[in-house]
């Protein structure tokens, strides 16, 4: 009996496009091909919105635009939304270089906000506001490290599955979150209102009379530190390492159980003190609505950034430039803000596609001959 | 607490866990393929809105709509339009390599908005004023069986008080168990999730396997969405993100029956027991718990009772992990992208 697996040779057929990997393109062309991919991207989205307004693309664009950076204090509220966004992301950035799947950013969020909003209710006013200030930063990042040292003990010590933990940690932030909000609530309406709207205890001040100067310095700040934390310093380089490989790094004297701990304590720290940002910078209030999804959209930010700040940076840019824009032309058409999701989802679709063009080069089969000549 | 309280606990148990237990059985043929698809919520996302959008369009401004067809035209919607979900996945993960988490999260957000927007706008981009109702398909979804549903007492209202869908999730559980442990095709299968290379070596058509079973699993899940917007929530839309929370319970509870379609079944249903406890917690417990934490009000503790299905699948996620059998692991080339040329 002929083995079924075994194929005559006698016409092979070669396969129409051929792929080859790219060892070495240069910074220049990998960035013309990303360029051109957001591109094609965006004329997508502008086909979509063409197809359910009577826009052209230009008007689309002129109307996007106008709604991220028409006015000056539309451009506060775009870096407002960037930066936070941000500072997640940039938290995420370690646990994910070291493979440790922080799906629960929405949650260390929730905690450091709820945290930020205790302190603001119990010690509003009863202590100088600067030192307030310093209490609810510390007591953020403290919390908000503890919510993510649960499951990253629990990985270290039993190697128990970290992202559906964190995924669970997050409904019990939650609803958390909801508990105290009922508590606080005076009203029974589900909602804490703004917190000392009156006294502004625990606001941050604003920085040459712009709300969110401060949060945009803070993040740019921590953006800073994180790329030369994760670049040029001993333990971002352990990161690297057990990341790569935690065999590779065992044989190196690496103690994984320790860098696991010490990186997620960082990570969530960073996501509890974005949490304390929004609350005191941004809503000076508390929900289940405070982390909103970023939590998760910071890390497509990260992994598509490749962990290095810049480059996320510039991801967060596009993004919040996206979903302001769609703002503006939902609110003009009277349409839901969802578009805006849409329009992320399909430039994000471009640029992780992009990366396929980047490392690989499309050999086609007619054309494979002349190339072995040259 | 009464028998008709406890009966309805269960019955609300059951439709609850339906929902994640399609979601799930799709996602564990999806893993045990190797792909680790994130995009879960956003396909039962596409699976709703397609079918909603469907039964909407044969309706809308149709006097006496048929119940039957118009179920029939918005399964076909929800199956198409969660398959191209888990083809867009499959062409972005397999063909172009890119990263499968993030694709799978874009994905969520991509298929959150597209279903959002259009759940939402859909009666005003068609001229029309007021929310989304599709009356008939709903009822048909809802639909018990005559003689079983009504006569047998309560053995009717524990077995038989649901809409067709529950049972052909059972089944699609059993066959996709019977499938994976039974046939050489999901041996296969299996086989790609755990070694692509050495598959590829042995003539499975890896890519062919990861499409199919990523799409077939896709569909599987739209049809959780289906399960939520025409049964759970009756036909219409709500834009509260409900669909998203159960679309991550499914991905949880893959983990959590390790990549066993039967363990989905029994699975889903506790988790929507410990889902649903906290209105069936007694006023006196929670007047006692109250005071214990200082609130003044018991009915707060409701808040709290609602961790108990994320606590309880935290605390058996550990002990489990501390047992560490061989059997309950994942895939082992979950989440890696397979290139013949780079073995």
């Amino acid at each position: 009996m002929r083995n079924k697996y075994e194929k005559p040779h006698d016409h092979v057929k070669e396969p129409l496009i051929h792929l080859i990997r790219r060892m070495d393109i240069q910074p220049s062309r990998a960035w013309m091909i990303r360029i051109v991919c957001v591109l094609i991207g965006l004329l997508v989205c502008a086909l979509f919105i063409m197809s359910i307004t009577s826009l052209n693309p230009i008007s689309v664009y002129a109307s996007m635009f106008s709604g991220a950076f028409g006015t000056s204090r539309r451009i506060w509220q775009t870096l407002k939304d960037m930066a936070v966004l941000l500072c997640i992301a940039i938290g995420l950035a370690p646990a994910f270089k070291l493979r440790f799947w922080n799906v629960g950013a929405e949650g260390q969020v929730l905690i450091g906000g709820l945290v930020s909003a205790a302190l603001m209710i119990n010690l509003g006013n009863k202590i100088p506001n600067a030192l307030l200030l310093i209490l609810m930063a510390v007591c953020a990042m403290v919390c908000g490290a503890i919510w993510g040292l649960i499951p990253a003990y629990f990985k270290a010590r039993y190697k128990t599955n970290e992202t559906l933990f964190t995924l669970m940690m997050n409904y019990v932030a939650l609803q958390l979150v909801e508990f105290f909000v009922d508590i606080w609530d005076k009203k029974q309406s589900h909602s804490v209102g703004i917190i000392n709207g009156d006294t502004q205890a625990g606001w941050m001040p604003s920085l040459f009379n712009q709300q969110f100067a401060p949060l945009v310095i803070i993040v740019a700040v921590l953006t800073i530190g994180m790329y030369f934390y994760l670049k040029h310093s001993k333990q971002g380089f352990e990161i690297t390492v057990v990341g790569e490989s935690e065999n590779t790094a065992r044989y190196a004297g690496i103690s994984v159980g320790k860098v696991i701990l010490r990186t997620m304590a960082i990570s969530a720290a960073i996501c509890g003190l974005a949490g304390f940002l929004e609350v005191s910078c941004v809503s000076h209030t508390i929900s289940s609505l405070t982390a909103g999804g970023r939590g998760f959209t910071a890390i497509i930010v990260a992994w598509l950034g490749k962990f290095n700040p810049p480059a996320m940076t510039l991801i967060t840019g596009v993004l919040s430039f996206l979903s302001r824009g769609a703002n503006q032309i939902a609110s003009d058409f009277n349409f839901n803000t969802y578009a805006g999701s849409i329009l992320t989802g399909i430039i994000l679709f471009f640029i992780l596609a992009s990366d396929f063009f980047i490392n690989y080069k499309l050999v086609f089969r007619g054309k494979k001959g002349k190339e072995k000549v040259s | 607490m009464s028998l008709t309280s406890l009966l309805a606990w269960l019955n609300a148990a059951v439709t609850f866990g339906t929902i994640i237990m399609l979601g799930s059985v799709g996602e564990i043929l999806t893993e045990k393929s190797g792909n680790l698809n994130l995009g879960v919520p956003g396909i039962m996302y596409l699976g709703a809105i397609g079918a909603l959008a469907g039964a909407f369009f044969y309706e809308n401004g149709n006097p006496a709509p048929n119940a039957v067809i118009s179920l029939i035209i918005s399964i076909v919607c929800a199956l198409i339009a969660s398959g191209l979900g888990g083809l867009l996945y499959c062409f972005m993960t397999v063909t172009l390599r890119a990263n499968q988490n993030v694709t799978g999260l874009t994905l969520t957000i991509f298929g959150s908005g597209v279903a959002n927007f259009f759940g939402g706008s859909l009666v005003k981009l068609s001229g029309g004023v007021g929310q989304i109702s599709v009356a008939a398909a709903s009822s048909a979804y809802r639909a018990q069986i005559p003689f079983l549903s009504q006569k047998l007492g309560i053995i009717s209202t524990i077995f038989f008080n649901y809409g067709f869908l529950t049972y052909i999730a059972i089944l699609i559980a059993v066959a996709a168990g019977f499938y994976l442990k039974k046939t050489r095709s999901g041996l296969n299968l299996r086989a790609v999730g755990e070694n692509p290379a050495t598959a590829d070596a042995a003539g499975i058509n890896v890519t062919k396997y990861k499409y199919l079973a990523t799409t077939i699993g896709a569909m599987i899940e739209g049809l959780g969405g289906v399960y939520y917007v025409m049964d759970y929530i009756k036909g219409t839309w709500d834009t509260g993100g409900g669909i998203e929370a159960l679309g991550w319970l499914a991905v949880a509870l893959v983990i959590f029956t390790s990549w066993k379609p039967i363990s989905a079944i029994w699975g889903s249903f506790v988790f929507g027991i410990c889902y649903w406890v906290y209105l069936y917690i007694p006023g006196s417990i929670s007047a006692v718990l109250a005071k214990a934490v200082g609130t003044p009000n018991p009915s707060h503790m409701q808040n709290l009772y609602r961790m108990i299905p994320y606590i309880v699948t935290i605390i058996i996620l550990i002990l489990v992990s501390k047992r560490k059998r061989r059997d309950s692991q994942n895939p082992q080339s979950l989440g890696i992208s397979y290139f013949r040329e780079e073995r």
